[in-house]
C-alpha cells in the first residue's frame, strides 16, 4: 500500500517536471516558425534576432525535456512493469510511434540550430522549421493517445485474464482520444505563446536597454495574437472535454463538480470548501444548470452523481480545487489578451502601461500552473485506476524494493535541473540586449534601416 | 522471419547503432575533461563541439529507441526487467540526466565551467558502465523468484567476476571507439595537433581492449556456460572476424594511413562480437525466464513491424541529410562554414 503512493508521488514528480519542459518543447517551434516567417517576410531584422534568441534559450529547455522524457519513458517499467507489459501487448504502436516523431524532431532541430547562415536563400532555412515544428506536435500526439487509452480503454478484451482480438488501431483511437489531443495541443501552443508574453512584457517594465523597446513590442504584439487564439481554441478544447466525460467518464466530472445526486438542471460549482461527511459544499458560487449545459447544451440534461457509483470508484475529491485552477488561471491569458486588443483599439495609449504590463507578466506562469493543474484534474481523476476499468494501481506497482530512495534520489535531482535550468537562461539573456544580438547575428549592416527594417 | 526474430534483429541493431555513437559521445565527453585538465583543450574541444553539437539529441533518440521497442516487441521483459533494474535503471538515468542537461549547459552559457565540464565527462564512463549491468543480468542467475515477487541479488551481482569484465569492456570500448572516431574527425578537419593527440589515445586502448574481451569470456564460462558453448562452438566465426577488423584498423592507424577505413573497421569489429554475442544467446532474452517466443500478439506485431518500415523510410534520408551537412561536409568539419 505504501509502495502504491510512492511510486504515484514519484511518476507524478517525473511528469510533473517533464510536463514544464514538455509543453514548451511543443509550443516554441511553432513560435519560431512563425518569427522566421515574418522576419523573412517583411525582411524585419527584429523577428529574425527573435527568432534566433528564441531558439538558443529552447536548445537548453529541450536538453533537459528530452532527459526527462528520457526518464519517464524508462521509469513507467521499472515503477509499473505490469502496465508496461500490457501496454506493451495493447498500445505499443503509438508509443514506438512516438519515438520515431521525436527522433525525426531531433533531426531536424539539430539541423536548424546549426544552419542559420549556412544557407543563401533565407527560406530555405525556414523550411527546416516545418518537420520541427511537425515532429513536435506529433510526438504529442501519439504520447496522448497512449494516456488517453488508460482512461478510454479499447481495442482488446480480456477473457478469463488473456489478452484477445488486440486491435492496435482501436487502441490507438480511443474514445477519449480527440478531445485530449486537441486539448494538449492547443494549451502547449497557448503556454509557449504566453510565456514569451510574459518575457516581452518583463523586459518592457525592468529591462535596462532602453534601445530593445521596440523590438520587445514587436513580439508582445505577435505573442499575443497567438496567444489569444490558442487560447479561444483551449475553452472549445474544455467544453468537449466536458461532454465527453459526461458520456463516457461520469465520474470524473462528478468529482470534478462535487456532483452527489444524479440529477438534471445541474449546477456548475465554483471554488467552495467540501465538507466531505454530509456531502455539503460551502463558500461556493453556484450558477444553475450551467452543468448540464456544459454537460449537453441543455438545462434538462441529466448529469450522473457520485452516489450512483461505486465507493471504492470514486476518483479523488481534492481534484476540484485543481480544476478550477485550471480553468481559472487558463482563463486568464484569453482575459489579458483581449484586454490588449481592446485596448489597442480603443486606447493605444494605455496598451503598455505599467498596470497592464504587470497584467501581461502574469499570463506566463499562470499558464503553466493550469497546465498542471490541469494534468493533475486529468490523472487524479482516473483514481483508482491505472487502466480504467481493468487494472488498478494497486496491482501495477512494481514488486522490487527501494522505491522510497528512488523516490529522494529524483526529488534532489529534479530541484538541481530545475534550479539550473532558470539560472543558465536568466545568464544568457541578462546582459545582452537584443540590438547586440542582432549586430552578431546579422552585423551592423542590419542596423541601418529604421526599426530593424529595409 | 518470423515477427520474433525481426523484433529481435531490428532492435539488436538499433542497440548496435546506440553502442557506437554513444561511445563517441560518451569518451569525447571524458576525453573533453581530461583535455581540459592536461591544458590541451583548446587543441581537442573545439572538434569535439563541432561533431557533437547538432547530434547529441539523436543520440538520446538511439537508445529511446531502443527500450520503447524491446517493450513494445516483448512486453514481458518489461515486467522482468522493469521489476529488477528499479535501482541500477534509477541510477543510469540520474547519470544520463546530469550528463544530458549539463553538456547543454555548459554549451549554451557564458563561459565554461569545470565543475560542469568534470560531471559532463565522468559520468560518459559511469554511464555505459551502469547501462551493461543490465546485459549481466540477462545471462540469469541474478534474479530471485521471492514469496513477494521479483528481487535483484546485489550481493550475487557486485562479487560477480563477469560484471566487473563487462563493466571494464563497457568503460574501455567507449574510450577506444571514441577516439578511433575523434581521430578520424579531427583528420577531416586537418588539425594536426589533434590527430597526433587521438591517434595516441586510439593506440594506449588497444591493448587493455584486447585484454578485457578475453576476461569476458572467461568470466560468460562460469556464469552462463550453455551461452558460452554455443558461442564458441557454433558462432566462432563471428569472434574471429572481429580480431581480424580490429587488427586492420590498429595497423591502419599505426602507419598513419586511412584514419576513414580505420573507424569503419572498428565499427565492423564491433559489430560483429555484439552480433555474435546476440545471436548465441538465442532463444532467450533472459534467462532463463524470457525466451525469443514472448513476442506480443501477431496484430500488433505486425503494426510494429510496418510503422517500423515506414519509420526507416522517413529516419534514413533524414539521418543522411545530418550526416552530409556535419560529418561529411568538408567546410563544416573544417571550421569554415
Amino acid at each position: 500500500m505504501e509502495d502504491v503512493l510512492i511510486g504515484r508521488i514519484l511518476t507524478g514528480l517525473t511528469l510533473g517536471v517533464h510536463i514544464l519542459y514538455a509543453t514548451v518543447g511543443v509550443g516554441i517551434p511553432l513560435l519560431i516558425m512563425i518569427l522566421e516567417f515574418l522576419g523573412i517576410k517583411k525582411n524585419d531584422y527584429h523577428y529574425l534576432t527573435m527568432a534566433r534568441r528564441i531558439a538558443m534559450g529552447y536548445t537548453v529547455t529541450v536538453a533537459v525535456g528530452v532527459v526527462t522524457g528520457t526518464i519517464i519513458g524508462l521509469q513507467l517499467s521499472l515503477i509499473w512493469p505490469q502496465f508496461m507489459q500490457l501496454a506493451g501487448h495493447i498500445i505499443a504502436l503509438p508509443l514506438f510511434m512516438e519515438t520515431f516523431a521525436f527522433f525525426f524532431e531531433a533531426i531536424f532541430l539539430g539541423i536548424y540550430l546549426y544552419t542559420w547562415d549556412r544557407f543563401k536563400n533565407r527560406w530555405h532555412h525556414w523550411y527546416l522549421t516545418i518537420p520541427v515544428v511537425l515532429g513536435a506536435g506529433i510526438s504529442a500526439v501519439f504520447i496522448t493517445m497512449v494516456n488517453s487509452f488508460m482512461n478510454s480503454p479499447a481495442g482488446f478484451k480480456i477473457v478469463d485474464g488473456v489478452l484477445q482480438n488486440v486491435d492496435p488501431l482501436k487502441a490507438m483511437f480511443n474514445p477519449s482520444m480527440p478531445e485530449r489531443v486537441f486539448h494538449v495541443l492547443v494549451t502547449a501552443y497557448m503556454t509557449a505563446a504566453f510565456i514569451m508574453v510574459t518575457i516581452a512584457a518583463f523586459n518592457l517594465l525592468k529591462s535596462k536597454f532602453d534601445e530593445d523597446r521596440e523590438y520587445h513590442k514587436k513580439g508582445l504584439k505577435v505573442m499575443m495574437v497567438i496567444g489569444l487564439i490558442m487560447a479561444g481554441l483551449t475553452v472549445l478544447a474544455g467544453d468537449l472535454s466536458a461532454k465527453y466525460l459526461h458520456n463516457h467518464q461520469p465520474e470524473k466530472l462528478a468529482a470534478m463538480e462535487w456532483h452527489f445526486e444524479t440529477e438534471s438542471n445541474a449546477d456548475l460549482i465554483l471554488f467552495g470548501v467540501l465538507d466531505e461527511e454530509n456531502q455539503e459544499v460551502k463558500g461556493a458560487l453556484r450558477i444553475p444548470s450551467a452543468l448540464s449545459i456544459l454537460s449537453d447544451w441543455k438545462p434538462s440534461t441529466e448529469v450522473t452523481g457520485l452516489n450512483d457509483i461505486p465507493k471504492d470508484e470514486w476518483p479523488p475529491l481534492v481534484i476540484h480545487y485543481f480544476f478550477d485552477v485550471m480553468v481559472f488561471f487558463g482563463m486568464f491569458g484569453l482575459g489579458a489578451s483581449l484586454l490588449y486588443f481592446i485596448l489597442k483599439w480603443l486606447k493605444p495609449n494605455l496598451v503598455h502601461s505599467k498596470l497592464m504590463l504587470y497584467i501581461y507578466v502574469l499570463t506566463g506562469p499562470l499558464s503553466f500552473l493550469a497546465i498542471e493543474a490541469g494534468w493533475f484534474t486529468a490523472e487524479l481523476g482516473r483514481q483508482p485506476w491505472m487502466v480504467r476499468g481493468y487494472m488498478r494501481v494497486s496491482e501495477a506497482i512494481t514488486e522490487a524494493s527501494g522505491l522510497g530512495l528512488t523516490l529522494i534520489l529524483f526529488g534532489i535531482l529534479y530541484f538541481v535541473l530545475v534550479t539550473t535550468t532558470i539560472l543558465v537562461l536568466t545568464r544568457m539573456f541578462k546582459d545582452k540586449s537584443a540590438k547586440e544580438s542582432q549586430i552578431q547575428y546579422y552585423g551592423t549592416e542590419s542596423l541601418d534601416e529604421t526599426g530593424g527594417r529595409f | 522471419m518470423d515477427f520474433a526474430t525481426l523484433g529481435i534483429t531490428v532492435l539488436w541493431t538499433f542497440l548496435y547503432g546506440y553502442v557506437v555513437i554513444a561511445s563517441i559521445d560518451f569518451g569525447a565527453g571524458f576525453y573533453n575533461f581530461y583535455a581540459k585538465l592536461t591544458n590541451q583543450d583548446n587543441i581537442i574541444t573545439p572538434i569535439i563541439n563541432r561533431y557533437l553539437n547538432p547530434v547529441w539529441e539523436v543520440t538520446n533518440v538511439f537508445f529511446v529507441f531502443f527500450f520503447v521497442g524491446i517493450v513494445g516487441f516483448f512486453p514481458d521483459t518489461a515486467y522482468y526487467l522493469g521489476t529488477v533494474l528499479l535501482i541500477p535503471a534509477s541510477i543510469s538515468l540520474i547519470m544520463l540526466a546530469i550528463r544530458g542537461s549539463y553538456y547543454a549547459f555548459n554549451q549554451y552559457s557564458k563561459g565554461t565551467n569545470m565543475v560542469w565540464t568534470f560531471l559532463y565527462g565522468v559520468t560518459g564512463l559511469f554511464i555505459p558502465a551502469s547501462l551493461s549491468v543490465a546485459l549481466v543480468i540477462s545471462e540469469g542467475g541474478f534474479i530471485e523468484e521471492t514469496a513477494a515477487g521479483l528481487d535483484l541479488d546485489y550481493v550475487e551481482l557486485f562479487f560477480s567476476g563477469y560484471t566487473w569484465s563487462v563493466v571494464f569492456l563497457a568503460v574501455i570500448s567507449v574510450l577506444y571507439i571514441s577516439s578511433g572516431f575523434l581521430l578520424f574527425y579531427s583528420n577531416r578537419a586537418k588539425a594536426k595537433q589533434a590527430v597526433h593527440l587521438t591517434r595516441t589515445w586510439f593506440l594506449t586502448w588497444t591493448i587493455p581492449m584486447l585484454v578485457i574481451s578475453q576476461f569476458v569470456f572467461l568470466e560468460l564460462r562460469a556464469t552462463n556456460r550453455e551461452h558460452f558453448d554455443n558461442a564458441t562452438q557454433n558462432y566462432w566465426y563471428f569472434f574471429l572476424c572481429s580480431i581480424v577488423f580490429m587488427a586492420i584498423a590498429v595497423y591502419l592507424v599505426y602507419k598513419k594511413k586511412n584514419y576513414g577505413i580505420a573507424f569503419i573497421m572498428v565499427m565492423l569489429q564491433f559489430a560483429f562480437a555484439f552480433f555474435g554475442y546476440g545471436i548465441s544467446k538465442l532463444p532467450y532474452i533472459l534467462y532463463p525466464f524470457i525466451k525469443l517466443d514472448a513476442v506480443v500478439n501477431d496484430s500488433m506485431a505486425i503494426a510494429l513491424v510496418i510503422v517500423f518500415v515506414l519509420g526507416l523510410l522517413l529516419l534514413i534520408p533524414s539521418l543522411i541529410i545530418l550526416m552530409r551537412l556535419f560529418l561529411f561536409d568538408k567546410d563544416y568539419v573544417q571550421g569554415k562554414e
